[in-house]
């Protein structure tokens, strides 16, 4: 696999969030509007860049019957590193995605790709897969709140697009609307896959 | 110690902030456990079971270490490393003493370990405040503790009830399975949003 398939992977073709279904809970919660979103994408990023590099770093010297209490402890690390930093340069971003800072620990994309990709690759290819599945948890909240936010409010990035009088359904930045959007997106994204299929079973 | 207080967490964190649905914390076993109305039950008893304990043991460490050595910043590290500790130590326990207890609730304790209601719970009980700004008490965290594993397991048994149904509805060929799931759930989380009209206080 070269270097760009393997940055590029985590866009679309193997996303975490809508094809590989990693990572829900973060996404549900903080896609209300595009501020949150790109906040919370970079943060994630950030604790998997480092996390996958570390684990690759140590995999020689890592026992194998410990090695998940090893790399929780390396992310703990890295969340508690962002959690500070937004808290000190960030205050009004921090407070709005609240407890979900420090819940990036328990986050599944970012063991996932430890114990599936960083424990058996090199530190470069590492460093270039956490990049890349960082930037496609960020575009799959993008996406989510890209819809939630203006249909619900009426706004993108808080600019108002309809006008002031405007008045969305509101169920699509309360908890209801995080699920609906979701749950159509996968679906879309199903109906392309069988889509795609049939179109490649019917040329052969 | 307060009676009221305890009925607004109790309500709370059963209907107005359900941990599944309006603070979407555990939503991966909210989805993987919930295809049959028995493991659903399970699944529910031993997240009641470990977040009870784990609003128990991170409160008592927070207060009594982590804040009399100034270290409260260490709080995620240390509770996650609780939890792991925690889970291992109780599906000893139960395999040893408990072999019958274990054999229906000990598959699902390894799963608990990474379900961010545990976790969640555990911050959520030092950082939730009082209007007078006084913390959670020993007795409201463990309280919150347990009806946050009890809203858990209404939201999970509710969502395995449907999904049984589901099975035999003709769904659109692309919407089968997660979608369909997610559909349901905010149909669920709609109807849940009816409670947030109730004021307490």
């Amino acid at each position: 696999m070269n270097f760009m398939q393997n940055f590029m992977k985590g866009f679309f073709k193997e996303n975490p969030v809508f094809v590989i279904g990693l990572g829900l809970c973060a996404t549900l919660a903080v896609s209300t509007n595009m501020l949150n979103a790109i906040g919370m994408g970079i943060a994630a990023a950030f604790v998997l860049l480092g996390s996958s590099v570390l684990v690759s770093a140590v995999k020689k010297v890592t026992p194998n019957d410990i090695r998940i209490p090893i790399f929780v402890v390396m992310i703990a690390t890295f969340t508690t590193i962002v959690d500070l930093s937004m808290k000190a340069w960030t205050p009004a971003l921090s407070s709005s995605l609240g407890i979900f800072i420090p819940l990036i620990v328990v986050n599944c994309i970012i063991l996932g790709r430890a114990e599936a990709y960083a424990f058996k690759n090199s530190i470069w290819d590492s460093a270039v897969d956490a990049v890349g599945m960082g930037i496609g948890f960020t575009i799959a909240l993008c996406i989510m709140s890209a819809f939630r936010e203006v249909i619900g409010s009426g706004t993108f990035f808080g600019y108002p697009l309809f006008g002031p009088e405007y008045k969305g359904p509101l169920m699509m930045i309360l908890p209801p609307g995080g699920f609906l959007m979701l749950g159509l997106i996968l679906g879309f994204f199903n109906w392309n896959r069988i889509r795609k299929e049939k179109k490649n079973g019917g040329g052969k | 110690m307060n009676i009221t207080h305890l009925v607004m967490i109790a309500i709370g964190s059963i209907f107005l902030n359900n941990f599944v649905l309006s603070r979407f914390l555990g939503i991966c076993p909210f989805l993987g456990v919930s295809k049959k109305l028995d493991s659903a039950m399970g699944m529910g008893m031993a997240v009641i079971f470990v977040m009870t304990l784990a609003s128990v043991v991170t409160y008592l460490f927070f207060f009594y270490v982590l804040v009399p050595f100034k270290l409260e910043y260490l709080n995620t590290i240390a509770f996650i490393l609780i939890i792991a500790a925690l889970v291992q130590f109780i599906e000893m326990f139960m395999k040893k003493n408990m072999p019958s207890l274990y054999s229906s609730l000990g598959i699902f304790l390894p799963l608990i370990t990474t379900n961010c209601a545990v976790l969640g719970v555990a911050i959520l009980n030092i950082d939730t405040l009082w209007p007078d700004g006084s913390h959670y008490n020993f007795i409201e965290s463990t309280w919150n503790g347990f009806t946050g594993g009890v809203g858990f397991t209404i939201a999970l048994v509710i969502m395995a009830g449907i999904r049984e149904k589901l099975e035999f509805a003709e769904i659109p060929e692309s919407l089968k399975g997660m979608p369909i799931a997610f559909i349901t759930s905010a149909l669920i989380a709609m109807a849940f949003l009816g409670f947030s009209g109730m004021k307490i206080m």
